[in-house]
């Protein structure tokens, strides 16, 4: 609505420009854009893509690859907070699903060990649906159980050890395996983005979570549904957490309870929030969630190749997710008008 | 009692006030005097509220002067109205619960003495408030102690602690028992002798006959006039609360539809405590009842029981396809019912959300998920609407919250209309919007329930403007003190008769 206009040499000629600007998408790409731009300039090699063995390699690759669990936990999360909502225990249920795989792949098998890993995900986002929908708690506290108590369990579960996995190989396919040249993660959240979209743009489940998320209230005088709105994007939430937590302890080839998407959640509400979605509910964006996902692993991965103290790392990303979000406030774009 | 001879202590003259699309006060005028309790009359958007708003620094007056002791101010914020004098209690009692009294009545300016609270002080501060109101209690304990009744009083004596010269109480006996209104207004009548000048803003007529020397009417964002108490009766009163008659008699009733049809919705003893009295109704096909009453006469809550809205405790409701009670709106809605809200803001648009989607979402969530009307379906669904109903939109797109107040009326209707219900429940469908989009809507609203072959919708029609529910309705219920007190039918609605209902005695239970 008040997007200040864009600094231009011509101003005779600003309405194609400034319009593109005023796209939600527009900041995070440019976001995105700099970035890019900042590590190719500073690291070495950085834009290079080479075809070894029939695969595809390269920082970008890396970079899409590495995001993949954050832009599956992004894409849940996008949904719980457009119902104005927050979930907090997605970390902990990525330590319960990896945990739950990595016991069972070994004896039982791979597809046994899957489906028991998405159903303790699917158990998770059930009990955060509940307490969030039947029993009124508030998202950040409800959440907040599992949060502390999920990693808690996966610990019990595995005696606190790690749990390495050597095999069936089949199981390190889903995080490490390639596809027609690139990384599985990069089809795994293609797919779900892609349903995903699907579902909201061609059922109504996207008009409802918005309506729920702006005003419950008249949600509910117009007949939506509105607690199974809200129970739907936990679980949803939860099963993308359970996603992730299959791929990163099929990429690391073993379930770390302790470390395994530690913070993962706080990573996927940045990352919403870097797509432009806003805290408060309402209007939202997968796209935007996954261009600030990729955001957040492009600068770890710079900062990274940059060789900074590891340290720094959070004080350098701090900084930059500062800058991003200040020009995404109304205040500073009304400041900058005046 | 006063006389105009004394100076008024406050005085407010031509106060304008604006919002986008509603204009909220227009050359509104005020005078209070000192040791007076000044009643501020209105209906349900007649501008109270604003007015207050303007008086305590909430809002800043488009046009006008507001003088104290014949001062001009000008407050900018509350707290310029509280140096002046001004004081407010607000309806809600906005207190600490679980700090004690006397922490509650000097919060904000504590007496110091070294830097520090000065405890004894704060409790010696708070019983002389106190006393002052002829209170005495345990300044020590904790607020949450005491019942409303007394916490009113401490909220009271709060804003009497600093020089208080004008007192207003913006509807402080709504959530009071008669015990708890009686003492309040034993305290209210020693401030008063004291000097006070009291503005007392509430919707009951027997209190304000009870307290008040003199009664301020506003209607629709205009003073009505300034009255003495003793010299205004109640039917007066009420006849200016609501509206004069209409200019000419209607020439509805001649192009009426023949006699309305069946039952399509009976409700029996549908009460909910604290809320309405157990109410039986009868809405047949094509037929518009109106309900009237005043603010807090039932007319609402009975709304909002028959759509489910609200859960009912007693009684039950038969419509062609369903005996009992709703559990939520959604039974209502899959029975055929609709239910426009008063509240437009929150309880009607989404406002970030486009016009199309807002007409849309009614008839979606009774389709379900699964049937997703395809784009082009949509487009054409709202465009429709948007034209039968002269929505004044840039596109479907824009959204809704854009719109001014008349248009996303209109909007919000269209959503029901969309879902072709077969009662339609209108809850203050006029309020906040124009004169010109008031006669547009109740011409619509008589145009679908007076259909020539009598398919027509059935309609319940709520307004706080008595000369709309009469011109608009071929049965009139009235409401008083949350239960019904009298139904007009065709060829009986007589404005008179049916003030004089409105305005009648309270019944005592």
């Amino acid at each position: 609505m008040n997007a200040p206009s864009l600094t231009m040499s011509t101003p005779s000629a600003p309405s194609a420009l400034s319009r593109a600007w005023r796209h939600p998408l527009a900041r995070p790409l440019a976001a995105l854009a700099l970035l890019l731009g900042f590590a190719a300039f500073t690291v070495p090699g950085f834009l290079h893509l080479e075809i070894k063995d029939g695969h595809l390699y390269g920082s970008l690759v890396d970079i899409l690859h590495r995001a993949a669990p954050l832009m599956l936990a992004a894409l849940g999360m996008t949904l719980v907070i457009a119902t104005r909502g927050i979930d907090v225990s997605v970390g902990a249920v990525v330590a319960i699903a990896g945990t739950v795989a990595c016991l069972l792949v070994g004896s039982h098998g791979l597809a046994v060990a899957l489906a028991a890993a998405l159903g303790a995900a699917l158990l998770c986002g059930l009990w955060n649906g509940l307490l969030v929908s039947a029993l009124g708690l508030q998202p950040i506290i409800a959440t907040l159980i599992l949060m502390v108590a999920g990693r808690g369990l996966a610990q019990l579960l595995t005696d606190g050890q790690i749990l390495t996995v050597y095999e069936p190989a089949s199981f390190f396919w889903l995080g490490g395996g390639w596809l027609l040249g690139l990384p599985v993660s990069l089809f795994v959240v293609a797919v779900v983005g892609g349903l995903t979209a699907l579902l909201m743009k061609r059922t109504a489940l996207g008009l409802f979570i918005q309506t729920v998320g702006i005003n419950p209230v008249a949600a509910r005088l117009a007949g939506v549904r509105t607690a199974a709105i809200v129970f739907f994007v936990y679980v949803y939430c939860s099963l993308g957490a359970g996603l992730a937590g299959l791929m990163i302890s099929s990429n690391i080839k073993s379930a770390d309870a302790n470390n395994a998407g530690l913070l993962l959640e706080l990573d996927a509400i940045l990352a919403v929030t870097l797509g432009g979605g806003q805290l408060s509910g309402g209007k939202f964006s997968l796209a935007g969630s996954l261009i600030g996902a990729l955001i957040i692993q492009t600068l770890t991965s710079t900062i990274y190749a940059l060789g900074v103290p590891p340290q720094v790392t959070m004080v350098v990303k701090a900084v930059v997710v500062f800058a991003v979000c200040i020009s995404q406030s109304s205040a500073w774009s009304t400041w900058r008008k005046a | 009692m006063t006389t105009t001879a004394q100076q008024p202590v406050l005085a407010l003259t031509g106060i304008h006030k604006s919002f986008p699309g509603v204009k909220a006060l227009t050359d509104v005028s005020l005078r209070l005097f000192p040791g007076e309790v000044h009643a501020l009359m209105g209906q349900n958007g007649a501008g109270k509220s604003t007015l207050i708003k303007v008086l305590t620094g909430l809002y800043q007056p488009d046009a006008g002067v507001i003088k104290l002791n014949g001062e001009t101010i000008a407050p900018r914020r509350t707290e310029d109205a509280q140096q002046h004098g001004i004081r407010t209690v607000y309806q809600e009692v906005n207190l600490c619960p679980n700090l004690s009294v006397a922490e509650n009545i000097c919060a904000g300016r504590f007496p110091r003495k070294w830097g520090r609270i000065d405890w004894p002080a704060v409790h010696a501060e708070a019983r002389r408030v106190l006393a002052q109101m002829d209170i005495d209690i345990d300044v020590t304990a904790p607020l949450s102690r005491y019942s409303l009744s007394i916490q009113q009083m401490v909220a009271i004596a709060r804003a009497l602690r600093i020089s208080a010269r004008v007192l207003i109480l913006d509807e402080p006996t709504s959530s009071l028992d008669d015990a708890a209104v009686q003492r309040l207004f034993t305290v209210l009548r020693r401030l008063r002798d004291q000097g006070l000048a009291i503005l007392f803003v509430t919707h009951f007529l027997d209190q304000t006959y009870a307290l008040a020397d003199r009664i301020t009417v506003m209607r629709n964002g205009e003073t009505e006039g300034e009255y003495l108490a003793s010299d205004l009766s109640r039917l007066a009163l009420v006849n200016k609360m609501v509206g004069a008659p209409p200019d000419q008699q209607p020439t509805r009733l001649d192009s009426r539809a023949p006699q309305t049809g069946a039952p399509v919705l009976k409700a029996e003893g549908l009460g909910r405590r604290g809320a309405l009295h157990p109410l039986d109704l009868e809405l047949r096909r094509g037929e518009v009842l109106g309900l009237a009453g005043l603010l807090g006469s039932g007319r609402t809550e009975a709304a909002r029981l028959l759509f489910g809205a609200d859960a009912a405790d007693t009684g039950h409701l038969t419509t062609d396809s369903h005996r009992g009670r709703w559990s939520s709106p959604r039974d209502a809605i899959a029975a055929g019912l609709a239910f426009c809200s008063e509240d437009r803001k929150h309880e009607g648009a989404i406002p970030d959300l486009s016009v199309r989607d807002n007409i849309l979402l009614a008839l979606q969530a009774r389709t379900g998920l699964g049937l997703c009307m395809s784009h082009e379906q949509q487009q054409a669904l709202a465009d429709d609407y948007i034209q039968r109903l002269g929505i004044k939109t840039a596109s479907a797109d824009t959204p809704i919250g854009q719109l001014s107040g008349g248009n996303q009326q209109k909007a919000l209707l269209a959503r029901w209309l969309a879902t072709e219900p077969a009662v339609l429940i209108l809850d203050e469908p006029t309020r906040g919007i124009d004169v010109r989009a008031k006669e547009d809507l109740m011409d619509a609203v008589r145009a679908l329930a007076h259909k020539a072959d009598g398919a027509g919708m059935s309609i319940v029609f709520i307004s706080s403007e008595l000369p709309e529910v009469l011109h608009c309705s071929d049965r009139v219920l009235v409401l008083r003190d949350r239960r019904a007190a009298g139904l007009y039918g065709r060829g009986e609605l007589d404005e008179r008769s049916v003030l004089e209902v409105i305005a009648a005695e309270p019944v005592t239970a």
